[in-house]
């Protein structure tokens, strides 16, 4: 029971280590920046007297280079992005085409083999129940929300409630809906759902074993936790809405329901397309939740778990690497969209 | 209003009606929208608030009978986090995971935000040839699922590169502690398209009047970028940095693949997912150590909240 802090130091070493080493970077860089441009700036005074001296008609004087600066700002950034986005993402393509000891190409196999065994197309169907079900039932959510807590009197508890869940680690809020669904033979429940069922009565049930129940238990998860980023910007986009529309709306008499439909939902339909579109990206990608809450068993898995699976645990790099891709090619259309969108909006 | 004066008019009276019914029916609307709010508002908050309570009921209660009859048979007890913080071996020992999460969050957050900040002013205010392109480019990278980037990177830490079977860079070669670095670098490559990118959004809109004034009195891009631009995004600073201390400190996946799993380096959350997964009916640690990994994050949150609504604001609504 004891702890050993002693044992802990190493750790807090280490972290001296990064900090010490984000200072130098970070510092380096400014000084380097700073001396860089008064060496440049000298070197054409230098210039400058030494052309004057010597009687020579003086060099035009140049617009000073830019580019030469810039490139320090953005070398970091480009470094890193470099080294672990894009080379990474180049090798992934290429690797989804190699066998599993990635060193012969297979050509498409992997792909084939996707969408060929049973295993995996219950993943990707899975895959698309979450993100057909998660944008939409938590914009929803949100939206409702938004609306009928806007201008109540405790706006902002009432909205932090909500926005709680954001904070909580996906992997914490697959724990705590654990506890919900929990079963406990025929004696007391000590999950709420059963207890719930139990109290109607109805039988206890082992939720997260039946399939295809489970998935949508889970799916319930994701929009518990993103339901509050719908809410938040949607009720922003709400109050964004100029009050003399709302008030010559109210003067015509309108209802409360023609008022959304007509006034409040087209003012805010591009925060709705902005909001539908980032939780689709994010689900797409979910995997913390499915991993704690049932390690992809019972026919829950969805392609992120899949992915980490045959890469990390099944050493099957190679078709780890093409469902990898397909989410890659899943995310695309979804981001053309949202680049057209915001195109037309700076435009209209 | 109910007792209209003798010496008014009629008329007055007959505005008068539909204004009170009007006022009626809205009160009464906005009784069940505030009903309804509170409802949803319980709904959301009843799970984490069965899990809090449960973490401090002994374990023979929690294992047996419901939270809620907390309310009818009070028992308290600390034992749940005494034992799941500090004992070792396999059941808990979360202490000493929470060193590992405060060491990976740390430098996580500071890297990208330094480099993103720096970035993100080249991209707004120095005018050089294809920035535009170099945005654009940085911009479409948030759309990489860093999936795809997971195999690749752990080869290059494990055995550097190789071109044509001659060693480019060498290997990492990190045992234990060292192992963080892998996990700052992955984090700050993974946060930097949307870093620069927010950043870039609330740089671009400092007024060019500031700019043009400094760099007529002779400031270089360097001395604006400190004097001028670093104070007036502090604001925006700090919500991408809640933002990132949030992203870093709650994410499994990439700990999970670049930290290993011990407990020299793995998070909170990797441990979390593994007594989830290994200890799944120990309830009395799976509460409490849920509540040891959510009260960093809710601290933060709670104190910072204006900060980060404001940066997600300025990420998902101005685009």
């Amino acid at each position: 029971m004891e702890f050993d802090f002693a044992a802990e130091q190493p750790k807090f070493l280490m972290l001296m280590y990064g900090l010490i080493a984000f200072v130098a970077v970070v510092g380096g860089l400014l000084l380097l920046l700073d001396v860089v441009p008064t060496w440049f700036a000298r070197r054409r005074e230098e210039r400058l007297v030494a052309a004057v001296a010597s009687g020579a008609p003086l060099p035009r004087r140049r617009k000073p280079r830019e580019g030469a600066i810039a490139i320090f700002f953005l070398l970091p950034t480009l470094l890193f992005l470099a080294v672990g986005l894009v080379v990474p993402a180049i090798r992934t393509t290429l690797l989804s085409f190699m066998d599993k000891d990635s060193s012969n190409w297979v050509g498409l196999a992997n792909y084939a083999w996707m969408f060929s065994e049973d295993s995996i197309v219950r993943v990707l169907i899975n895959s698309l129940i979450w993100v057909l079900l998660v944008p939409l039932v938590a914009t929803a959510f949100g939206l409702i929300y938004a609306v009928l807590v806007d201008k109540a009197r405790f706006e902002s508890v009432a909205k932090s409630l909500i926005f709680l869940p954001m904070a909580i680690s996906f992997v914490g809020a697959a724990i705590i809906w654990k506890f919900v669904y929990a079963y406990r033979g025929d004696g007391d429940q000590i999950g709420l759902l059963n207890q719930i069922v139990v109290s109607l009565g109805g039988e206890p049930k082992q939720w997260l074993l039946e399939s295809p129940l489970n998935t949508l238990l889970l799916i319930v998860i994701m929009i518990w936790i993103q339901a509050g980023f719908a809410m938040v910007v949607l009720s922003a986009a709400i109050k964004a809405i100029p009050a003399d529309i709302v008030e010559a709306a109210r003067l015509d008499g309108v209802s409360p329901w023609q008022m959304f439909w007509q006034i409040t939902m087209p003012s805010i339909r591009p925060a709705v397309i902005v909001v539908v579109v980032t939780l689709s990206i994010a689900t797409l990608k979910v995997f913390d939740i499915v991993r704690t809450a049932t390690n992809g068993n019972y026919d829950t898995s969805v392609i992120a778990n899949e992915m980490y699976n045959q890469a990390f645990r099944y050493g099957e790099p190679g078709q780890g690497s093409a469902l990898a891709v397909f989410l890659f090619v899943l995310v695309i259309p979804i981001v053309i969209y949202q680049i057209r969108n915001l195109r037309q909006q700076r435009e209209g | 209003m109910t007792t209209a004066t003798p010496t008014v008019g009629a008329g007055v009276q007959a505005t008068a009606k539909p204004g009170r019914a009007a006022r009626v029916r809205k009160r009464l609307n906005s009784r069940t929208a505030t009903l309804v709010s509170i409802v949803l508002a319980l709904l959301w908050t009843v799970p984490t608030f069965g899990l809090f309570i449960s973490s401090f009921r002994p374990e023979n209660q929690i294992k047996t009978t419901g939270w809620w009859t907390f309310f009818s048979d009070p028992q308290f007890t600390l034992e749940n986090y005494r034992e799941v913080l500090f004992s070792t071996g396999s059941s808990g020992q979360l202490a000493s995971y929470f060193i590992n999460s405060l060491a990976i969050t740390i430098p996580s957050v500071l890297f990208p935000i330094a480099f993103a900040s720096l970035a993100a002013y080249a991209l707004a205010w120095i005018n050089f040839k294809g920035r535009d392109w170099i945005y654009i480019a940085i911009f479409a990278m948030q759309i990489v699922p860093l999936q795809m980037a997971l195999v690749p990177l752990l080869k290059f830490f494990s055995t550097g590169v190789t071109i044509a079977g001659i060693q480019v860079l060498p290997a990492w070669d990190l045992v234990d502690e060292q192992k963080f670095a892998q996990v700052w670098f992955a984090h700050t490559c993974f946060a930097l398209p949307f870093a620069v990118y927010l950043l870039h959004n609330f740089i671009s809109q400092l007024p060019g009047e500031l700019m043009e004034s400094a760099r007529v009195d002779g400031a270089t891009h360097p001395k604006i970028f400190r004097t001028i631009v670093l104070p007036l995004i502090t604001p925006a600073l700090a919500a991408i940095g809640i933002f990132q201390f949030l992203w870093v400190w709650n994410d499994l996946l990439v700990a999970l693949i670049f930290a290993g799993g011990g407990n020299e380096t793995a998070p909170l959350t990797v441990r979390l997912a593994e007594l989830a997964g290994t200890r799944g009916n120990e309830w009395q640690r799976l509460t409490a150590g849920a509540f040891v990994s959510i009260v960093v994050p809710l601290i933060v949150f709670l104190s910072l909240q204006r900060f980060f609504v404001r940066g997600l604001l300025a990420g998902s609504v101005k685009g």
